[in-house]
């Protein structure tokens, strides 16, 4: 069914990119993984969260007397409990910190949260929620920034003229005169649609505050550290006085580092009754109150020569922020950046504005801003290369990134395989001989990063860092605060070191998602924790081998120019694999070299000089076939191929997870997974309308990995969770384009979207004749 | 209401419970019994990370009452395992890597044993109809797909001494 091929393998490793089972597997496929959704303390409480009916209110007052009166309500909390911090995830800046958890004044979305109720069940707290009576006056709201951003629109937060959020210019190169060399010029608009993030677990937490002044949350969070510090934040805490814990996570997807109001509501809870208070959101509250994918207009204008050299690129791009900034700021970003990938332009401009609306809040999922951006890019390149008669391959290729490309201003790019990903995918095309006429195939290609540069949360800490620590038995712990959210990256962090070190998988023991006892990492978003905590994780397990190696070398009298090394728990001279000890053996006798102490490596990583975005870039070009119903417009996946490069694949069976993965996420955002609002309030807030990938639409993912080496990775990896979720929306779009000669410029693609496309075309085509 | 007096035979093992007759039988498993390996994902019977056996058909816990498997054989997640040896779609599901965040896993599991116990020689399409019902955000299916074939074909049967 499926093809996973690797190109070129040279394997020199012990345990990298072989057939490692996930190390929570076990616990996952018995049911003993336990989630925050199962935690239960004694004497636990139960909260329920009151949101708001109207899109833009003020909250005149709040009564909830009434509540307090049913048997079994134990407390209730509005904004007024609350210190009133306007908090955010871009702490360095003070206005972008715009969103208070349970605001004390207006409410600014429908289903924002103003009061929280705990009781000694959960229904009982849901049934007094109906006894809280608030009292609002409404005020007029404005929910399309198309519309938010007129001069007579109405104000969402003080002081952002035409409700503009952030804005964000990305230029480089003579833009004007590079469009004055172009042959051919097409602009286009696009809308792209929201997406939800639509984790199997909803926002969950359990906060446990005592008397000692300390906080204790377990929390279904990609980013334990962040919420550590963003709890200490507004709840008037230091960092080291609020203990987070993730168990097992049940998905992120990029919904998950900001603050949310599980956390927060139970926390404030807790502070005001010292009782353990448990919120689980309902799937309907998860929808219309846990932020998506950022809805975006695009503008884009891209001037090309007769022969499909790329000249320049302008875009602006307007996004529907919704009420809050979160992480949306960065997608404003990654979209402008991503927007350019994987072209070398010699001049690019993009201006971005984010506008706030009276929508749930809109912010960074799988992808940060390029799913939106390669829908644009990838579907004008294709368009422009039918204009003028050109290969779209073909055209694609000679503009495309290089080794030792520099995105000026922006990026150097240390490896690239795009080049090889062209070759796989022309030879699939080419297998496949002539397809039925109902059927077409659409491509895209893009790009992605591993891990961010930026510190906008401004944290005082090493990006990643990570320790391992030798027992005298043989057996490895290694702390990270990486956040396994499923992607498997306890698994990538044991297989790294476990190589580094020269041991088994099964003798690393992984400590994660605890702010307690693992260091500070900035968490699971951004592609980032392959590079960047793989880094540090080798840096750690290399220190400890070379103070085990330390003892190894005094006992052994070799020759100084022969090198010591320790592979699968044996330590030997590389020239003389045969002669060596037992790992164990060494570590007892550098145990007892230390006055007992455990031999400890620590490791860390931060990027430093790497341009503005990435320390790396991983490469991608997809190909998807596509059989479109000419009466209904149904659309029916029936094959894929993604030629893909990752730099040094780790985590073998990880790998093929996260790009079948990323794909049926990114098929979805392409054609399924719609959400429509009226008024602001959300019309498919469950999972019979709010439609999905399932089993049996489901195509075949085949992979191509493209075998290359990124300097600034561990053993040469880069990302591979996210990118893949960038091209697969466009690659539809270009197969209807092929299948019928329609351009679908929103998405997701509808049926109906292509019924009356194809009606409008026949209108045309009998105009023309 | 009047709470009710019922037995629930849960993974070979009885509990009687004393329940409200509204209790749904995921409720029964989880919150009552303490079972958590079976998950809930939607208020909808939409995503079926609460599916288990009852008897040998696959059921999403939350669509029926725990009074109405009141004496039936009950198969969770917990239940798959004998003796800490893993059955074959356990083992199948290591092996391809078919969960990620795990949270669907419990049910999609159940899904699939069911689904093989009915038809031990399932088409592709027919695995994919028979975890249809079950939601997963994280692998895109192909996974499971391949574990459920894997155990068909007999790669998993045990060797007969």
């Amino acid at each position: 069914m499926n093809k996973y091929t690797v190109i070129n393998p040279h394997e020199p490793f012990r345990v990298l990119n072989t057939h490692v089972h996930n190390i929570d597997g076990i616990a996952k496929v018995t049911g003993r993984a336990t989630y925050t959704f199962d935690v239960k303390l004694p004497g636990m409480l139960y909260g329920k969260i009151l949101r708001s009916p109207h899109p833009h209110a003020k909250i005149v007052n709040i009564d909830f007397s009434k509540a307090m009166e049913i048997p079994g309500v134990i407390g209730v909390v509005t904004g007024k409990d609350t210190l009133g911090v306007k908090q955010g995830i871009w702490r360095r800046y003070n206005d972008l910190c715009d969103e208070q958890v349970l605001p004390i004044e207006k409410v600014r979305y429908i289903g924002e949260p103003v009061a929280a109720v705990a009781a000694v069940t959960e229904e009982i707290a849901e049934k007094a929620l109906d006894y809280i009576e608030v009292e609002y006056e409404e005020l007029p709201a404005t929910f399309e920034p198309l519309d938010a951003i007129k001069k007579d629109a109405p104000e969402i937060h003080e002081g952002f003229e035409r409700n503009i959020n952030v804005t964000r210019h990305i230029e480089w190169g003579e833009v004007e005169e590079a469009f004055e060399e172009a042959d051919y010029i097409r602009e286009d608009w696009f809308k792209c649609g929201g997406q939800h993030h639509m984790c199997m677990e909803t926002r969950a937490a359990v906060a446990s505050y005592t008397p000692e002044g300390k906080l204790t949350v377990w929390t279904s969070t990609q980013s334990a550290y962040y919420h550590q510090a963003l709890l200490a934040g507004v709840l008037g805490l230091k960092e080291g006085n609020v203990r987070v814990l993730a168990p097992y996570v049940g998905g992120g997807f990029g919904g998950k580092f900001e603050l949310d109001a599980a956390q927060f509501c139970a926390s404030v809870l807790s502070m005001k009754l010292y009782k353990p208070v448990k919120i689980i959101f309902t799937r309907e509250e998860d929808f219309i109150a846990s932020k998506r994918r950022t809805p975006m207009f695009y503008y884009t204008r891209t001037g090309v020569k007769k022969d499909g050299t790329f000249c320049a690129r302008e875009a602006k791009v307007f996004t529907n922020g919704g009420a809050y900034t979160g992480m949306g700021a960065t997608a404003l970003y990654l979209t402008g950046f991503f927007h350019s990938f994987p072209y070398r332009w010699k001049g690019y401009r993009y201006d971005g504005y984010r506008v706030y609306t009276n929508t749930l809040p809109s912010t960074s999922m799988r992808g940060f801003g390029a799913p939106q951006a390669m829908w644009c890019s990838e579907q004008q390149i294709e368009w422009i290369a039918a204009d003028l008669g050109l290969d779209p391959i073909e055209m694609r290729r000679k503009n495309s990134h290089h080794e030792g490309y520099i995105v000026p201003g922006q990026a150097t790019i240390a490896s690239c395989g795009i080049d090889q990903c062209y070759d796989e995918i022309r030879k699939w095309i080419d297998g496949k001989g002539k397809l039925p006429a109902n059927r077409a195939i659409g491509l895209s290609a893009c790009g992605f990063m591993s891990g961010g540069i930026f510190n906008w949360f401004d944290s005082p800490y090493s990006f990643s860092s990570a320790v391992v620590t030798v027992n005298n038995d043989g057996t490895v712990e290694l702390h990270v605060g990486a956040q396994d959210i499923g992607q498997g990256s306890n698994t990538t962090m044991a297989i790294i070191c476990a190589e580094a070190l020269g041991v088994k998988v099964e003798d690393v023991k992984v400590h994660s998602g605890d702010t307690d006892h693992c260091p500070a990492d900035l968490g699971a978003w951004g592609s980032r924790q392959t590079l960047m905590t793989g880094n540090a994780t080798k840096m750690a397990a290399e220190s400890a081998k070379k103070q085990l190696l330390e003892f190894a070398y005094a006992g052994a009298g070799l020759n100084i120019v022969y090198d010591l090394d320790i592979k699968d728990g044996w330590v030997h001279a590389i020239a003389r694999p045969e002669r060596g000890e037992p790992f164990v053996d060494l570590v007892k006798r550098a145990t007892r070299g230390k006055d007992g102490q455990r031999i400890v490596g620590r490791g860390y990583y931060t990027p430093h000089r790497k341009g503005m975005i990435s320390p790396a870039y991983s490469y991608m070009l997809q190909g998807v076939e596509v059989e479109v119903d000419e009466e209904t417009g149904k659309i029916k996946l029936i094959d894929s191929m993604t030629a893909h490069d990752c730099g040094q694949p780790i985590n073998h069976l990880g790998l093929i997870g996260q790009l079948e993965g990323a794909f049926s996420m990114a098929a979805g955002y392409g054609y399924l997974e719609y959400m429509p609002f009226e008024d602001g309030k959300m019309m498919n807030p469950n999972l019979v309308d709010y439609k999905m990938i399932k089993a049996t639409e489901m195509p075949p993912a085949n992979i191509a990995e493209i075998d290359t080496y990124e300097p600034e990775g561990p053993y040469g990896a880069k990302e591979a969770g996210e990118g893949l979720t960038n091209p697969t929306a466009a690659a539809i779009g270009n197969a209807i384009f092929h299948r019928f000669g329609i351009q679908m410029k929103e998405c997701p693609v509808r049926p109906e979207m292509i019924v009356n496309a194809l009606k409008e075309k026949a209108e045309a085509d009998k105009g023309k004749k | 209401m009047e709470k009710k007096v019922i037995t629930l035979s849960v993974n070979g093992v009885e509990y009687e419970l004393y329940i409200n007759p509204k209790t749904l039988l995921v409720e029964a498993i989880r919150d009552h019994i303490g079972l958590t390996g079976t998950k809930r994902g939607c208020e909808t019977v939409s995503c079926g990370a609460c599916t288990v056996m009852i008897d040998d058909m696959a059921v999403k816990s939350c669509s029926v009452l725990a009074i109405q498997a009141d004496g039936r054989k009950i198969t969770t997640s917990e239940g798959l395992e004998k003796n800490g040896e893993l059955a074959p779609i356990q083992k199948a599901f290591l092996d391809e890597g078919s969960y990620q965040c795990g949270f669907c896993t419990s049910g999609m599991l159940m899904s699939s044993e069911a689904l093989l116990r009915e038809n031990p020689t399932p088409t592709e399409e027919q695995i994919r109809e028979g975890i249809e019902g079950n939601i997963c955000r994280c692998t895109g299916y192909n996974s499971i797909v391949r574990a459920v074939a894997a155990v068909a074909k007999g790669k998993y049967a045990e060797v007969k001494s």
